[in-house]
């Protein structure tokens, strides 16, 4: 049985970090050899971004650094330092969902789940650089992220369709209107 | 005779819908089995072996257990009952007791008070192993007959079965042409995204619950209650959604028991999540098979008889190999006229981690051998390959040679939509060198006939619960992997109600709150479940009609559910709110509650092995697929895909599209590139057997960049055995798919790859060898098989049972094994103290020394 107690046994360091995680600010304490998906899921609660190989391999901890897709779980937490962190909590407005969301979940782009947040965060980061990719850069983008399910069409087709409704939605959008 | 069902006038099934747990996924807000945390929580590691095979002589883990934030250390001797998804093969344990048979066999585990911690305490657990010579492949293990690597079957073979439906021989005498060959289907696994994680906590009852990444609740559930020595009764296991699963989920698995065992003693929930190399060690993927097909055709090519051999490389257990076996022989006939067949499968032990269920389950193997083949025999006889198929297509409703009974068959129009969608005519043989395309077809189950383990109770059950506020609840033990088995339950029940999907509240995959459901295996959800969501809804829509016939004085029959409302077919505005109709229906018979329920029918195949095979239905699938080939390099690029699904009825042709593109993704994947390969270390290091590619890395898997485009036809042909006429899509569109790049490849440049993945080396060996022109395995082993179980066909006036079989009685199984009670949460006798020796509960003298 336990000789500790139930004390934790680490007394090693511990970082304290302020960074904003979708828009909000942060400030959390955290054991120093946690990577950033290590503590947003056991330190910060958000669950939304998911655990894969740990090795940067499948992608599904991909979340968004200032704006960079990122491989969470290669990346410790304490280089985020003042970074602005994104994840897929925080890519509804609201109760508004995001567009892409909106066509992952229309058009069949998401099965299993599991895969989803890294894609919709990959997926959105491109969006939001390059407003009109074409098939080739969308998978460009994308073939980072591993999935097993789907057969990649229906998300290729889903940010496609996100697109249009951004393009759209946009004021002064494009010829096609709202 | 289908005309019934074809005809009715649906509101939600076949339309393109949003699935109703859509919204969760796209926002994150799914809760996966790594994503639960309870307070006061443990995590345990696994100690995994080096050795492939070896007798564990002492563990001594007299470090692991003082080492600071260690709560628990357990071996095999804490757990010593063995399990196994099927009763014939209960030769697992959760922790091996004395013997590792492959690298990754768990030996200890450690419960720490973080998973950082429990990792650094495995270091401090010391085995003594005595290592023991090792088995590779199948041919290895026939010729070795020891060391053994399990206690049963014969020397390394596990299994050997033999079947025959008519005089084989006789039949192939007579053939015009034979053909013979020998091609060889190389093992893959599932590489689901998400890795298995369990969490296990006493309730504060007392009672255990297990949420668990797990395709089949009911199977932990019984394995847990054996092992565990605990009535059933007192154990929940809920099946979180699975970040994918395709038959990987399917076992029971050790981590589920030992996380189990480990909250049962520390009172603590305790969780794991497996890393991505322990999950290659899980495996339970598509069984290596090597196999040996000849086929008697006449002058036109149509078969007269088919000989089939097949030699699976099970891994190191049992886990559902006897299954496989037999699936590696069951559906040969399904799709084509076999008039007469035979079939013998073998699978043996290998020091490797055990084989199992892939998507498709033992029916891709020999379905690349018959496809390729036919593909031979078309080129041979100068027949059109779609022609020929076309010719002798399985006829729909009959009896097969090995007594499966098909319902609908489409796959002709399949062929035809393939064929015309991509210009076949124009391109089969035309197209300039270099470039090509293929055709291949393939049949499936929509769920196994059977149970895994015998037993006389419904396949799967679905309860409804209504109340005045409108809602309406199912409760199913079904279980969410990605496929859509809660929009399919959804889908059903709010057709039958005239409710949206949307209305109903789900609550599946929970041991404790439904009734049972096997499992999401063998693509037997839409079909099963969703009868039993049928029967329940429409009992329910009995009871509120009779309520709201009453006030309203409208007749029963008359009444029509749609858009939220019940009302007069004669007179639509005659009705009420489907809120109003419930309470209606509550106020004259009390809290509203139905149940459904779904056994499959009996199956016509009464010979022992007849119970792999037979289905309510059979789904038909046909593709073309066109490639290039580069000649220098051998490089094989797929350009265009076209598949044609014969689904019975599209429930939610969204998520039918997907299961077909996932399905085709899937192939691709072992068609061109994935392996589950081995190889010995340099003699000096050891000469173990290691895996070659235990990572995502390594294990080369189709990523966006190589992903074709596919064109998918739903053929909508509903059978009357299936939900609304539906069939299933899960599993069925994968298998023809490796055969038709194959045969791409061989009309792009003339050479033959018998054997997957069909690497460029492998492309361009074949092109080098100008004699064979082949790349393949070149012989089959010697098998000395039994005697065949003989089988008259039904046009030979068989009854469906074997003419040299002595009578069986089948015994029913132990259900749940309800005796063994253990109330509470009784203490451990063995909770480890330092440095005690724990005395084994298994007397047996080859037992290690446990010191703690």
């Amino acid at each position: 049985m336990s000789a500790s107690g139930g004390v934790t046994p680490r007394a090693e360091s511990r970082t304290r970090l302020s960074l904003r995680v979708n828009g909000e600010p942060v400030e959390v304490l955290f054991e120093t050899y946690k990577t950033l998906l290590e503590v947003l899921r056991e330190d910060l609660g958000l669950t939304g971004t998911k655990h894969g190989c740990e090795l940067g391999e499948c992608g599904a901890c991909t979340v968004l650094v200032d704006s960079r897709p990122v491989l969470s779980c290669l990346l410790l937490a304490a280089e985020c330092e003042g970074s602005h962190v994104r994840t897929v909590e925080g890519l509804a407005q609201g109760a508004c969902l995001h567009p892409i969301q909106e066509t992952f979940a229309d058009l069949g782009a998401a099965q299993c789940g599991y895969c989803t947040p890294a894609m919709l965060m990959t997926a959105c980061a491109l969006l939001e650089k390059h407003p009109s990719p074409s098939r080739g850069d969308i998978r460009q983008a994308l073939s980072g992220v591993l999935c097993r399910c789907t057969g990649y069409l229906q998300i290729f087709e889903a940010v496609e369709a996100a697109e249009r409704r951004i393009r759209e939605n946009s004021p002064g959008g494009s010829e096609g209107g709202g | 005779m289908s005309s019934r069902i074809a005809a009715l006038d649906l509101q939600v099934v076949g339309k393109p819908r949003r699935r109703v747990d859509a919204r969760a996924k796209v926002t994150g807000q799914t809760r996966f089995a790594d994503d639960l945390f309870l307070p006061r929580m443990l995590h345990c590691k696994l100690l995994r072996s080096p050795h492939p095979h070896a007798r564990i002589r002492r563990i001594d883990a007299r470090a692991a257990v003082t080492a600071p934030g260690v709560k628990l250390v357990l071996t095999g001797v804490d757990l010593p009952i063995p399990y196994g998804i099927l009763p014939v093969s209960q030769d697992e344990h959760a922790l091996c007791l004395n013997r590792v048979r492959f690298v990754g066999d768990p030996v200890a585990a450690v419960v720490a008070v973080d998973e950082q911690t429990a990792c650094e305490a495995l270091d401090g657990i010391r085995v003594d192993y005595e290592p023991l010579p090792t088995i590779a492949d199948p041919e290895e293990a026939l010729t070795t007959p020891q060391p053994r690597i399990q206690p049963y079957g014969d020397g390394n073979v596990h299994k050997k079965v033999a079947l025959q439906f008519g005089e084989v021989d006789a039949a192939m005498a007579s053939a015009d042409r034979v053909f013979e060959d020998i091609f060889f289907y190389e093992g893959s696994t599932h590489l689901a995204i998400e890795q298995h994680a369990a969490l296990a906590a006493v309730d504060p009852d007392g009672k255990l619950t297990l949420w668990s990444s797990t395709q089949t609740p009911h199977y932990v559930h019984r394995a847990l209650s054996r092992v565990l020595g605990i009535s059933p009764a007192h154990i929940r296991v809920i099946a979180t959604p699975n970040g994918g699963g395709f038959g990987g989920k399917s076992d029971p698995f050790n981590h589920e028991i030992v996380v189990a065992k480990a909250a049962m003693l520390l009172g603590r929930p305790v969780k794991i999540c497996l890393t991505r190399e322990e999950v290659f060690y899980c495996h339970r993927g598509r069984h290596p098979v090597l196999m040996k097909l000849v086929t008697g055709v006449n002058g036109d090519g149509r078969i007269v008889a088919m000989d089939l051999q097949t030699l699976l490389d099970g891994g190191a257990y049992g886990s559902y190999g006897v299954a496989s076996t037999f699936y590696t022989g069951a559906l040969q006939t399904v799709t084509y006229e076999v008039p007469r067949y035979r079939f013998r499968g073998c699978r043996v032990f290998t020091n490797k981690p055990p084989c199992g269920p892939k998507r498709g389950h033992g029916t891709p193997q020999p379905r690349f051998a018959q496809e390729i083949q036919l593909d031979k025999i078309a080129v041979a006889l100068g027949r059109d390959p779609a022609e020929l198929r076309k010719s002798q297509l399985a006829k729909p409703h009959a009896l097969t040679a090995n007594y499966m009974r098909i319902g609908t068959m489409g796959l002709g129009e399949c062929i035809d939509r393939v064929v015309a969608g991509s210009g076949w005519k124009n391109k089969h043989g035309k197209l300039r060198f270099g470039h090509g395309v293929g055709l291949a077809c393939s049949s499936y189950l929509c769920g196994a006939g059977l149970p895994i383990y015998w037993n006389a109770l419904p396949h799967s059950g679905v309860q409804l619960q209504l109340d005045r506020s409108g809602r309406v609840a199912a409760f199913c033990g079904a279980t969410e992997i990605g496929q859509g088995s809660d929009d399919v339950l959804a889908n059903l029940v709010a057709e039958v109600l005239g409710i949206d999907p949307f209305d109903i509240r789900l609550v599946s995959g929970d041991t404790d709150l439904g009734p049972v459901d096997l499992g999401s295996y063998s693509s037997r959800v839409t079909l099963m479940m969703g009868h039993a969501a049928l029967q329940a809804a429409e009992r329910a829509r009995d009871l509120i009609a009779q309520a709201v016939s009453a006030s309203l004085e409208v007749p029963a029959s008359r009444l029509v559910f749609a858009g939220r409302r019940v009302f007069d077919a004669e007179a639509p505005a005659r009705g009420v709110s489907f809120a109003e109709a419930v309470q209606r229906g509550e106020a004259m018979h009390g809290t509203l509650g139905t149940t459904g329920s779904y056994t499959p029918p009996e199956s016509a195949a009464k010979y022992k092995g007849g119970g792999v095979g037979p289905s309510p239905a059979y789904s038909y699938s046909a593709c073309v697929v066109e490639v290039q080939v580069q000649p220098e390099t051998g490089w094989v690029e797929v350009e265009k895909i076209w598949i044609a699904h014969d689904i019975g009825r599209s429930l939610n042709p969204v998520l039918a599209r997907g299961q077909v593109e996932g399905s085709v993704y899937m192939a691709l994947g072992e068609a061109l590139m994935e392996e589950m390969a081995y190889r010995r270390l340099p003699r000096h290091l050891s000469g173990v057997l290691v895996h070659k590619f235990p990572s995502l890395l390594e294990y080369k898997s189709p990523t966006t960049l190589e992903m074709p485009e596919v064109i998918t036809y739903l053929v909508e042909n509903p059978d009357e055995a299936g939900p609304l006429g539906a069939k299933e899509v899960g599993q069925g569109p994968l298998l023809p798919v490796m055969p038709a790049v194959a045969n791409a490849v061989y009309d792009a440049v003339g050479v033959r790859v018998d054997e997957v993945p069909i690497t460029p080396e492998k492309v361009l060996r074949a092109l080098g060898d100008r004699e064979s022109r082949r790349c393949g395995p070149k012989s089959f082993p010697f098998i000395v098989w039994p005697e065949p179980l003989k089988v008259a066909p039904p046009w030979e006036g068989g009854d469906g049972t074997a003419v040299n079989e002595k009578p069986r009685r089948r015994k029913e199984g132990v259900l749940m094994s309800p005796d063994v009670v253990q109330p509470g949460l009784a203490p451990h006798p063995s909770t480890p103290e330092a440095g005690q020796k724990t005395e084994s509960s298994e007397s047996s003298p080859e037992m290690p020394e446990v010191l703690r």
